[in-house]
């Protein structure tokens, strides 16, 4: 079991937009195509499918359905029925990120309903309605055109049916955004569930002449819209995972072994097999399943109570020689002998502009690993029949979910059934599908019972895929007219596994945008320690993680220059990012979209406002920026640490630029507040340490969570529209906060932190 | 051996449950009232708040036996009539949540703090509202929700 990162996968976009026209963003799936489909009792239902293998099986599955015809599905993104009822399918995985709430709202937009009256409805996993994935930010930069033009064809259908049926021009006829279709000339209307059976024998037009709305005629999105399951979520009602309950449903817990790749070597069940409400226990094995015993029975506790009576030897394998201290001193080591090997990536002449910098500082950075600690500990509903296995699964890929049963099962993925549940947190913990995969192999021990796998909180913080640690070695260098002319970077990392050079798929260090096309003398290298540590993305993988070490160090090396950290990166900012070197993938990098939200980000904190009177000790401001997932987000920090140490998060002050529109404003900036209590918990607080190949944290006692009074008194999220491609917001705000927070603790205190979590550190000052 | 056990004003009888069984465990796996999430299993995230006599409890570390004959409500029963708690509301209009798994347990706390204190100062909510973890950081939203709230009660 291996996270599936090719949803990760950036997303391909062209050089800078400068003249775009709406709806030219790039991301249209080329290989959709929409299908019409008549509902059983009148009125239509629009489609979207996709051409290629996946899709054309899935057609093929449909029309040989009892009761299809053709064309037909099921699983549709837009119902409207004659007596008016609008339905609109929400088709992603919800984690949180608001991706139910902000999808429907672009069908809608163009459909020109109002959005109060239109009945938005979770899909189940269905190929046929394409990406169905929360990773990578992607969502809105995929379907931010598709979804769009699938509202715009269900709208031009409808006025084609009104103009057939007044005998009158189409261009004549508007949809004022109630539902309806007017001809004004004549004080006509029909309502669009009366013209939806027409509107449903219609041949459907090319999407791609279909037009778009300008933005400026928006009557949705840009709109603050709040969350469609917020009614739901503030009464209990049943939504998550952990809520599904089916008739006769069991519950199981799994052990593994506490050391990573550990398997049974012996177990006596006998005494967890006697305990009151056990139904089984039993050895799972299974293909992509760890092994371990689980335990069945008839009420989580009851299932919890019984595994305590599990006796079971382990083998531990070859994980026990994994520390965190070995890991450190192998760096150390690494960091300590002379660079060997090629670079991964050198440009200029770096030994020499180093020599002749005005400016050189050398400094090393480090932090642990992090685990995801979503609060719905991992778990998923399953029930097995001869014929395969129904999954009820909080997943952020339900393909993935469907792949993973489907090997565990032996059986052919079309014989997996997914049922998407919201989602009580992702942070890309969920795209590892173990969870669904156990809960297969499980069920089919008591096949024909549903069964609920949960996870116990200390199976959740042991049994992760963690965000790589990481070992920073930098030697830099800043001319007199304070540039910085050499960056050199040795970044010790983690393999992809013991007997391999091969970096893990989440752990390589993330060059190509900074400081790779701004430094002009660069010379970088890489060192991967082999290791048995499951890695797997957490929320802005690599970035996420390594900017607190490269903006703290440009931070160093703007006060060793004696210059004000904003006036330094904007130098830094100033000239053309020099091209990609050939064979270098990855989306292009505009220095200008950079600097913008650098200057917005300072001048909406008051940075270097004219007359401020200089802070005093123990105040302090930090600024750090970042690229990531196709965002350019500058933060500025403001923190108060009393001379006993203790910090205070007084303000932080987001500027993000992800292009000309924001969907859902409420639902975008709850994304940037909640960047930030995320970046600053994973830089201030959290930590996963490795002892003998297992983790050493259990609960929330060793593994602390920010609490709301250690959380910022003021987080203010500032919007840069530019006439971009809308693009995603789940995670760049994310890499910029660990490091504006280093960097507003050392202009408060002087305490350079290179080392996380913050909190380990000493801040106290005299 | 049976268990009494009032919930949301309704009055359960359980029959053999081991009384150390947590509640929490009680209200999801026997009752069927799923709001009330687990977290931790050790009091520490609150994802599990109910209110025992009015005052809020982490029900994964309540026994069976100790909620017996106790006034106990769960999320579930805040609504009368299904109409939302003005505090539900303000968690509604502020847009609080974003997965939401914690935001029953968030409310649960807040709705006890108002009951002893209808006009919470900043520092108040965070000083009531700290053992509650929201792993998306949606703290600043659920400071506003509260003072929203607690604005549509007499001070």
């Amino acid at each position: 079991m291996h996270p599936d990162l090719s949803v990760l996968d950036p997303v391909s976009f062209p050089p800078v937009v400068t003249a775009a026209r709406p709806g030219d963003a790039p991301g249209l799936d080329r290989r959709s195509c929409l299908r019409l489909a008549a509902l059983a009792g009148g009125g239509f239902a629009l489609a979207l499918y996709l051409r290629g293998p996946d899709a054309a099986a899935a057609e093929s599955a449909a029309a040989t359905a009892p009761g299809a015809g053709g064309d037909f599905t099921p699983s549709l993104f837009i119902r409207i029925t004659p007596a008016g009822a609008i339905t609109v399918v929400a088709a992603n995985p919800e984690c949180g990120q608001g991706v139910k709430t902000a999808f429907p709202m672009l069908i809608v937009e163009e459909l020109d309903a109002p959005w109060e009256q239109v009945k938005i409805e979770q899909a189940d996993f269905d190929p046929r309605l394409g990406r169905q994935a929360a990773a990578g930010s992607r969502g809105t930069p995929t379907h931010y055109e598709p979804y769009r033009r699938l509202g715009a064809t269900a709208r031009a259908l409808l006025v084609t049916a009104a103009a057939a049926r007044w005998s009158v021009p189409a261009t004549e006829l508007s949809t004022p955004g109630d539902a309806r279709v007017v001809h004004a000339p004549s004080g006509r209307a029909a309502t669009y569930g009366e013209l939806a059976s027409a509107a449903a024998a219609l041949p459907v037009p090319d999407e791609k002449t279909v037009p778009l709305k300008e933005p400026s005629s928006f009557r949705l999105l840009g709109r603050r819209i709040g969350g469609v399951d917020n009614p739901r979520i503030v009464v209990g009602a049943p939504l998550f995972g952990l809520d599904v309950r089916r008739p006769g449903q069991l519950f199981a817990t799994f052990l593994k072994c506490p050391v990573f790749g550990g398997v049974v070597r012996s177990a006596d069940l006998a005494a967890a097999r006697a305990a009151p409400g056990v139904r089984a226990v039993f050895e799972v094995k299974a293909p992509g399943v760890a092994s371990g015993v689980a335990v069945v029975a008839d009420s989580t506790w009851r299932a919890f109570q019984a595994r305590d009576l599990l006796k079971i030897e382990w083998d531990e394998g070859r994980a026990t020689a994994d520390s965190d201290a070995a890991f450190a001193a192998a760096a150390t080591r690494l960091h300590d002998a002379p660079l060997a090997g090629d670079p991964l990536r050198a440009a200029g002449d770096f030994a020499a502009a180093h020599a002749a910098s005005a400016v050189r500082v050398d400094a090393r950075y480090e932090y642990p690993f992090l685990s995801h600690a979503n609060l719905e500990p991992q778990n998923c509903t399953a029930l097995h029949r001869p014929d395969g296995v129904e999954l009820w699964a909080p997943t952020q890929s339900p393909s993935g979910a469907r792949d993973a049963a489907a090997k565990a099962l032996g059986v052919a993925p079309e014989s997996v059934v997914v049922h998407m549940t919201r989602i009580g947190g992702g942070f890309g913990r969920r795209l590892t599908n173990d969870f669904a995969a156990e809960a297969a192999a499980i069920a089919r021990e008591v096949s024909g019972n549903p069964v609920q796998l949960v996870w116990t909180r200390a199976d959740d913080l042991q049994h992760d895929w963690y965000r790589p640690g990481g070992f920073h070695a930098f030697r830099g260098g800043v001319d007199a007219d304070g540039r910085v002319v050499a960056w050199g970077e040795h970044f010790v990392t983690y393999a992809a596994g013991y007997d391999t050079d091969k970096v893990a798929g989440v752990a390589g260090l993330a060059a190509a945008e900074f400081p790779g096309r701004l430094v002009p003398n660069v010379l970088i290298h890489q060192s991967p320690l082999p290791n048995g540590i499951p890695l797997g993305p957490w929320r802005a993988p690599r970035t996420s993680a390594q900017c607190f070490a490269q903006q703290s160090f440009l931070d160093e090396l703007a006060h060793a220059a004696g210059r004000d950290p904003v006036e330094f990166r904007l130098a830094l900012l100033a000239v053309p990012a020099a091209p990609a070197p050939a064979g270098e993938r990855g989306p292009v990098f505009d220095n200008a979209r950079m600097a913008g939200v650098v200057r917005l980000a300072a001048e909406k904190s008051g940075w270097g406002a004219p007359g401020e009177a200089p802070w005093p000790r123990g105040r302090g401001r930090g600024i750090a920026f970042q690229f990531s997932h196709l965002g350019y987000v500058a933060i500025v920090a403001e923190v108060t640490v009393s001379p006993a140490g203790e910090l205070v998060i007084d303000r932080v002050v987001v500027a993000a630029d992800v292009g000309r529109q924001i969907i859902n404003p409420s639902g975008g900036e709850n994304q940037s507040e909640g960047s930030v209590v995320d970046g600053i918990s994973s830089a201030l607080v959290q930590r996963i340490t490795i002892e003998g190949g297992r983790v050493a944290q259990s609960g929330f006692a060793d593994m602390p969570l920010l609490r709301i009074d250690q959380a910022p008194k003021r987080i203010e999220t500032h919007f840069l529209l530019t006439d971009n491609p809308p693009t995603g917001l789940g995670e760049p705000v994310i890499p910029p906060v660990p490091p504006a927070l280093g960097n507003a603790i050392f202009a408060a205190t002087g305490h350079r932190v290179r080392r996380l979590p913050f909190n380990a550190a000493d801040l106290s000052w005299s | 051996m049976s268990t009494t056990l009032t919930v949301n004003g309704r009055v359960h009888e359980l029959a053999d449950l081991d009384p150390a069984t947590p509640l929490l465990w009680v209200l999801r796996d026997h009752l069927g009232l799923v709001g009330t999430k687990y977290g931790c299993g050790q009091g520490l995230c609150g994802a599990c708040t109910v209110h025992f006599n009015g005052a809020a409890m982490r029900s994964c570390v309540l026994p069976l036996a100790a909620a017996a004959g106790q006034k106990i409500t769960t999320i579930e029963g805040l609504a009368a009539d299904a109409r939302l708690t003005p505090l539900q509301q303000a968690w509604c209009d502020e847009d609080v949540s974003q997965c939401g798994y914690c935001q029953a347990g968030q409310i649960m706390s807040a709705t006890a703090l108002l009951a002893k204190n209808p006009r919470p100062t900043d520092a108040d909510i965070d000083g009531a509202l700290a053992g509650n973890l929201c792993r998306c950081g949606t703290y600043q939203r659920i400071r506003r929700a509260v003072h929203a709230g607690a604005a549509t009660l007499p001070a």
